[in-house]
């Protein structure tokens, strides 16, 4: 087995979806040492009050994420779109809340 | 048919002692994840001890409770086998400072939860309805307790000259003890005879190939046991059990009847 030393234990971002949810939900984070390990790490750490039915693990390093400082030109443009949100349209009464 | 009260604690008493030898490892496991997981364990294991010990005091009725059975029996009285209540850690010289050692942990568990994978399976479809519904729920976590336990052995096994080698060294010190395993007690026996018990001698051969197979993969060597056979479940045990009893029983004798 190639055995990587604790210091360097990879990080890992755990998923879990639970029995009401229909997706998974990023819930935390864990240190293992492969993918087997995070999994079952990732039962004892997040699912000891029932939160879930399925786990995902996905290496921390793999997740490419938007830039903070980049917050501005990424996400202000849409915050007078209002038009966006289906606000707009008549419901008829029937369909009910949606 | 019921089992008798005896194997219930039997079955109780290895429970709650595992329960608490894994609990001294609360808050010092080795990393966060992994104390989080062996408290789990001691959970289980003291959740499986709780519905034993009802049943049995259901059983014996008068003034018996789950609590006066695991606090107010002493250490001749307990059943459990004595693999279970041996310490942390392996033998030392006597002027050695004693720590726990994982490895040794994580074997004991092994070598049990093999086991119990089995008896809960069996148990599961004993004809005393109500330690049958005990076993199905236990069966699942003993699954559970078995394949963490063995992923730690084969990591422990295959992994560096260090950690092979204490592994090596837990598996030459606790496995002897397992001896225990097959030879049945008098309740044993009784239980069997009752029609709501297990043959443990049945279970040696499935036992042995788990065991060996997780063992292969770690590539540790699997020890000859010779001649000694511990007798904890029948009451005769190491000098450990009372520290451990004293230890878990302390707070219930010196306040009897306190809630919380």
């Amino acid at each position: 087995m190639n055995t990587t030393a604790l210091k360097d234990w990879p990080l890992w971002e755990v998923f879990i979806r639970s029995k009401q949810g229909l997706e998974h939900k990023h819930c935390g984070s864990l240190h293992a040492a492969d993918a087997a390990q995070a999994l079952r790490m990732a039962r004892d750490v997040y699912t000891r009050r029932q939160e879930g039915v399925s786990i995902w693990v996905v290496p921390s390093a793999n997740i490419t994420a938007s830039n903070p400082d980049n917050k501005g030109e990424l996400f202000d443009p849409s915050a007078d779109k209002i038009y966006r949100h289906p606000t707009f349209y008549d419901i008829p009464d029937e369909v009910g809340h949606m | 048919m019921n089992a008798p009260v005896d194997y219930l604690l039997h079955l109780a008493d290895n429970a709650v002692v595992l329960g608490q030898r894994n609990a001294e490892w609360c808050g010092h496991g080795p990393i966060l994840e992994e104390d989080l997981a062996l408290a789990n364990v001691s959970l289980d294991l003291i959740g499986q001890a709780r519905l034993l010990y009802q049943l049995a005091a259901k059983r014996l009725g008068g003034d018996a409770t789950e609590d006066t059975l695991a606090y107010f029996r002493d250490d001749t009285s307990f059943r459990n086998y004595t693999l279970l209540e041996l310490p942390n850690y392996g033998p030392l010289v006597g002027y050695a400072a004693s720590d726990r050692d994982y490895a040794t942990t994580i074997v004991r568990n092994f070598l049990y939860h093999a086991l119990m994978s089995l008896v809960w399976q069996e148990l599961g479809e004993s004809p005393d309805t109500e330690l049958a519904a005990i076993a199905q729920k236990s069966i699942k976590e003993s699954r559970y307790h078995l394949e963490h336990t063995g992923d730690w052995v084969i990591r422990f096994g295959d992994g560096t000259d260090e950690s092979h080698d204490r592994a090596q060294k837990a598996l030459d010190y606790l496995f002897p003890y397992t001896a225990e395993f097959w030879v049945a007690s008098d309740v044993e026996a009784q239980a069997l005879a009752s029609g709501a018990g297990v043959d443990v001698s049945n279970l040696h051969q499935a036992w042995n190939e788990i065991v060996e197979d997780t063992l292969a993969q770690a590539t540790l060597k699997k020890p000859v046991v010779k001649g000694y056979v511990s007798q904890g479940k029948q009451g005769v045990h190491s000098e450990h059990l009372s520290y451990l009893l004293t230890e878990m029983q302390s707070l219930a004798r010196a306040h009897p009847n306190a809630t919380w």
